[in-house]
C-alpha cells in the first residue's frame, strides 16, 4: 500500500504535457531558443550525474525525470515529432501505420525518388544525390508550412493527419539518402 | 538527494572533508589514473614515478600476478601469459578477436566473450582488465593515503552494451566503486574545454591503441553536449604495429613465426612507428629464436603507403557522425586530437585535409581523458557542485529488438541522449499464444545477424487471447553509463518481465561480492572496516543533506512527514554510533524513503524554477 502511494508519488508527472514541461504555449511555432535553454536548465536540475551519491531511490527518481526530459526535448525540437504530438494531444490518430491511402500523385513521386536514389549509389553520383536531398529539402519545407496552417486551426486539424504522414515518407526517403551516401564512402 | 545537490547556494550541506575519487582511464596501451587536488586535475604518479602504466598483465603458474612495465619488458619472453592489449578482446567473440591479426595467445571460446589459457587458468578479459585496475586502485589509495569513494571509468564511445557491462564488471571486481562510465571524447573535452574555456561545436578525434571514436560536441558555458558520436571498436594503434609485422614477416619469409618472435617483431614494429613521427627511416633489429637476428628498416613514405588504408577507415565515422549531427565541416570550430596514435603524421594529415582547420592538442593527447574523467569524478564525489558543469551524452548504436523474419525494428536510435527510456507495442501473432521470446539487439544493421546480440528473454504467462489481442509493451531503458536494461509487459494482463541485460557471461551482484571477498588481495576485516567506514560516511552525509533540505524548504512538510523524518534521523543516529554496516545501511534505506515524498516536492520545485529561466544560482544573485 504504502510502495505504491510513493511510485505515484515520485514519478514525475507524466500527465503534464511536453509544452508545459517547457513552458511553451501548446502549438506549432516554437521559440527554439529558449527551448534550447530550458531544456539545459532542467537537465542541470534532474540529471543523473547531480545525483551520484544520493540513495537509490532517489537516483531513480532523477533518471526518469532526465529521460523524460529528454523525451519531451526530442518531441519539441523535430518538427514533424512536434506536429504528431500536437495531433495526438488533439486525440487524433495519425495512422502512419495502419492508412496506405495516399493520393497518387504523391506515391508516384516518392517511386521516382526513390528509384532516383537507388540510381544515383549504382552510378556512384554524388551530385545526383546532393540534388535529390535539395529536392526533398524543399518538399519538406512546403510541406511543414502547409502543416503549420493545418494545426493551427481546429477545422482543418484532420487534414494534417496526411501532411504527417508524407512528411514520414519524406523522413524515410532522407535516411535512404543517407544510407546511400554512406555506401559511396566506404 | 537533491536533497543535498539543490541546496542553496552559500549553504554548505556537509562539513566538507575531500572524498577522494579518480578518474581512471583503462586504454589499450596504457593506463593512466587522475584525481582533482586543491582544484586542479593531475594524474597520480605509479609507483616507478611514471604516468603511464602499461596496461600489460602477466601471470605465473603460482597464482602470482605483474601489471605495468616489468611485464611490459618481458612480452617476447613468456608472450602466451603476458596479456596485452586485452581491452581488444572486451566482450568479443572468438570470431572478432580472429580479425585483429596474428596473436600469441590461446583463445578459448566462451559464452559471451574468449577466454586466454595462461599457466595460472583460464582468464577472461574482465579478470585481466580487473588487475590493471586493482593495481591503479592501489596505486591511487597510496598516492591519496586513503581508500577511494569511487572512481570514474573511461570506455571509448564506441563500445558497445557487452563491452561496457564487462568494463563495469572489471572495475566492481578491483574494488572500484563506478560513479559513471564515461565516454573518452567527452572526458577529453571537459579537460580540453575547461582549460581553454572554449565555446563552439568541436570534433573530438580519438585514436588509441585499439579503439577509434570520433565525437561532435557542442560546448556552451559549461554545458557538455553530445551531438553525434560514431567510430571504429576495433581500429587502433595496433593495427598499424600488425601492418608492420605483416609486412616484414611477408619480406622476410617468416610466414609462420613462433609466438615469442610474433612478440618480438609486434615491439620492434611499435618501436619503428613511433621513431617514424620524427624521421623519415627507421631501422630496428629483432633478436630472433635459434639465434637468427632480424635487420629491418622501414621508410617514412612505405610506413604511410601500407597503412593508408588505416587511416582511410576513420574518415568514414567522421563523415557520418557529421551527417548525424546535420553539421558540415564548416560548423566546426575545432578538432580535439586524443588518443598516442594521433601522434602518426599521416593522421594528422588525413584529419587536417578532411576538415581543413587546425588540429587542437595543447593538451598531452596521451592524458587529457584521465583530466577529464578526474574531474568528472571530483563532482560526481560530490566535491564541487555540479552547477556549473552539465554533460549530456548519447547512446553509440541503435538499440532494436528482432521481429518476423529475422529483421531488426530499431526502438531507441543511435545519438539519442541519456538516460532514455523508449517503449514500443507488440503483439501475438498465434490463436493461445502464451508466450513471447523476445532477442534485443544492438546496431546498424537490418538483419539480427547483422547485428550485436544483447539479450535473449521469455515473457511467458500471457493469458490466451486471439492472435493480435495481446498487447506487449517492450520498454527499453539506456541509463547514464550507457548501459541497457529491458522490461516487457503484458498490458491486458500485467504480467512482466524485466531484464538488466547481461552479457551472456553473466557475473551477478552475488557473484562479483563473493569473487571480491575471496580475492587474496582483500584481507577480510579490512574490507568489514571499509564498509562500516562507507556506511557511517554515507549516513552522515545523507543527515546532514536532508537536515539541509528541511531548512531550506520548511514549507514543503506536513507536520506529519516532518515527525516521520526527524524520527527516522534519530534512529540512523543511533545505528551510526553502533558498529553494524548493514543495520546502518538498512537504517539509510528508511530514511531515504521517508523522505522521498519531500525530495520529489524539491525536485519539482526546482524544475519549475529552472522551467521560469531562473535558476536557483540567478535568484541567489537577484536576492544579493
Amino acid at each position: 500500500m504504502s510502495a505504491l502511494r510513493i511510485d505515484c508519488v515520485m514519478s514525475p508527472d507524466f500527465s503534464k504535457s511536453h509544452f508545459a514541461l517547457f513552458g511553451q504555449p501548446v502549438g506549432f511555432d516554437i521559440d527554439a531558443a529558449a527551448l534550447d535553454q530550458t531544456y539545459r536548465d532542467i537537465q542541470r536540475e534532474v540529471h543523473p550525474d547531480r545525483f551520484a551519491n544520493a540513495p537509490d531511490a532517489e537516483k531513480r527518481i532523477a533518471a526518469q525525470w532526465a529521460m523524460q526530459v529528454n523525451e519531451a526535448y526530442r518531441t519539441l525540437k523535430s518538427p514533424l515529432a512536434r506536429g504528431r504530438y500536437l495531433l495526438k494531444l488533439s486525440g487524433i490518430d495519425t495512422e502512419e501505420e495502419s492508412n496506405t491511402a495516399m493520393p497518387v500523385a504523391f506515391l508516384i513521386q516518392q517511386m521516382d525518388w526513390r528509384e532516383a536514389v537507388v540510381a544515383a549509389r549504382t552510378a556512384h553520383d554524388d551530385r545526383a544525390l546532393e540534388q535529390l536531398a535539395k529536392d526533398k529539402r524543399s518538399e519538406e519545407r512546403t510541406l511543414f508550412e502547409l502543416l503549420a496552417a493545418q494545426l493551427s486551426n481546429v477545422a482543418t486539424m484532420r487534414d494534417a493527419r496526411e501532411t504527417v504522414r508524407k512528411l514520414r515518407f519524406l523522413e524515410k526517403l532522407g535516411e535512404e539518402i543517407d544510407l546511400a551516401s554512406e555506401a559511396m564512402e566506404s | 538527494m537533491a536533497l543535498l545537490q539543490i541546496a542553496e547556494p552559500g549553504e554548505s550541506t556537509a562539513p566538507h572533508e575531500h572524498r577522494l575519487a579518480v578518474g581512471i582511464d583503462l586504454g589499450t596501451t596504457n593506463s593512466l589514473v587522475a584525481t582533482v587536488k586543491s582544484g586542479t586535475a593531475e594524474v597520480l604518479l605509479n609507483q616507478e614515478g611514471n604516468k603511464l602504466t602499461p596496461s600489460v598483465v602477466r601471470y605465473f603458474a603460482d597464482g602470482g600476478v605483474t601489471v605495468g612495465s616489468q611485464p611490459k619488458a618481458e612480452q617476447a619472453d613468456d608472450p602466451a601469459n603476458i596479456i596485452v592489449s586485452v581491452k581488444r578482446f572486451m566482450g568479443r567473440g572468438m570470431a572478432d578477436v580472429a580479425r585483429y591479426g596474428a596473436l600469441p595467445y590461446k583463445f578459448v571460446d566462451a559464452p559471451g566473450m574468449v577466454k586466454i589459457e595462461t599457466v595460472a587458468g583460464l582468464k577472461s578479459p574482465v579478470d585481466v582488465s580487473a588487475d590493471i585496475l586493482r593495481a591503479l586502485r592501489v596505486q591511487a589509495e597510496a598516492a591519496l593515503a586513503g581508500p577511494l569513494v569511487g572512481a570514474v571509468i573511461t570506455v571509448p564511445a564506441y563500445f558497445d552494451d557487452a563491452q561496457r557491462q564487462a568494463t563495469k564488471d572489471a572495475a566492481r571486481l578491483a574494488g572500484l566503486n563506478v560513479l559513471r562510465l564515461l565516454n573518452e571524447p567527452t572526458a577529453a573535452a571537459i579537460a580540453y574545454g575547461l582549460d581553454n574555456a572554449s565555446e563552439g561545436t568541436f570534433a573530438v578525434f580519438d585514436l588509441g591503441g585499439g579503439t577509434f571514436d570520433i565525437s561532435i560536441l557542442k560546448l556552451t558555458r559549461g554545458v557538455f553536449e553530445v551531438l553525434s558520436t560514431n567510430g571504429d571498436s576495433a581500429l587502433g594503434g595496433d593495427d598499424f604495429d600488425q601492418a608492420i609485422a605483416a609486412h616484414w614477416r611477408k619480406l622476410h619469409g617468416l610466414a609462420s613465426a613462433n609466438h615469442k618472435d610474433l612478440r618480438r617483431m609486434l615491439m620492434a614494429a611499435r618501436a619503428v612507428k613511433e621513431d617514424l613521427t620524427t624521421a623519415d627511416d627507421a631501422l630496428a633489429e629483432i633478436q630472433l629464436s635459434y639465434g637468427q637476428t632480424l635487420n629491418v628498416k622501414l621508410s617514412r613514405a612505405e610506413f604511410h603507403n601500407m597503412t593508408a588504408h588505416l587511416v582511410e577507415r576513420t574518415l568514414s565515422p567522421v563523415k557520418k557522425a557529421l551527417r548525424d549531427a546535420k553539421l558540415s565541416v564548416d560548423d566546426i570550430t575545432g578538432i580535439v586530437m586524443v588518443g598516442g596514435a594521433t601522434r602518426m603524421l599521416h593522421v594528422q594529415a588525413a584529419v587536417n585535409g578532411f576538415f581543413g582547420k587546425p588540429l587542437l592538442n595543447n593538451v598531452d593527447p596521451d592524458k587529457v581523458v584521465a583530466l577529464g574523467a578526474a574531474i568528472q569524478a571530483n563532482v560526481l564525489a560530490g566535491n564541487k557542485s555540479g552547477d556549473d558543469m552539465l554533460l549530456l551524452d548519447v547512446i553509440p548504436l541503435s538499440l532494436g529488438i528482432e521481429t518476423m523474419g529475422g529483421l531488426v525494428e530499431k526502438l531507441v536510435p543511435r545519438n539519442s541522449t541519456i538516460p532514455v527510456a523508449r517503449a514500443q507495442e507488440f503483439t501475438t501473432f498465434k490463436d493461445g499464444q502464451t508466450a513471447m521470446a523476445m532477442h534485443v539487439v544492438q546496431g546498424e544493421r537490418e538483419l539480427v545477424k547483422d547485428c550485436r546480440s544483447l539479450a535473449q528473454f521469455t515473457l511467458r504467462g500471457i493469458p490466451p487471447m486471439v492472435a493480435g489481442a495481446a498487447r506487449i509493451r517492450v520498454t527499453f531503458q539506456v541509463d547514464a553509463d550507457g548501459l541497457v536494461s529491458v522490461v516487457a509487459q503484458e498490458l491486458t494482463s500485467g504480467v512482466v518481465a524485466q531484464v538488466d541485460v547481461k552479457p551472456s557471461y553473466g557475473l551477478t551482484d552475488a557473484e562479483i561480492a563473493t569473487m571480491l571477498q575471496a580475492s587474496f588481495t582483500y584481507a577480510k576485516d579490512d574490507a568489514a572496516a571499509r564498509v562500516l567506514a562507507e556506511a557511517r560516511t554515507d549516513a552522515q552525509r545523507l543527515i546532514e543533506a536532508v537536515q539541509a533540505a528541511m531548512a531550506a524548504d520548511a514549507d514543503l512538510l506536513s507536520a506529519t512527514e516532518r515527525a516521520l523524518i526527524l524520527q527516522e534521523i534519530e534512529r540512523l543516529h543511533r545505528r551510526q554510533s553502533e558498529g553494524d554496516a548493514p543495520a546502518i545501511k538498512a537504517s539509510i534505506e528508511k530514511l531515504s524513503t521517508a523522505t522521498e515524498t519531500f525530495a520529489a516536492k524539491r525536485m519539482d520545485k526546482s524544475v519549475a524554477k529552472a522551467m521560469t529561466g531562473k535558476s536557483l544560482d540567478e535568484i541567489a544573485k537577484i536576492g544579493l
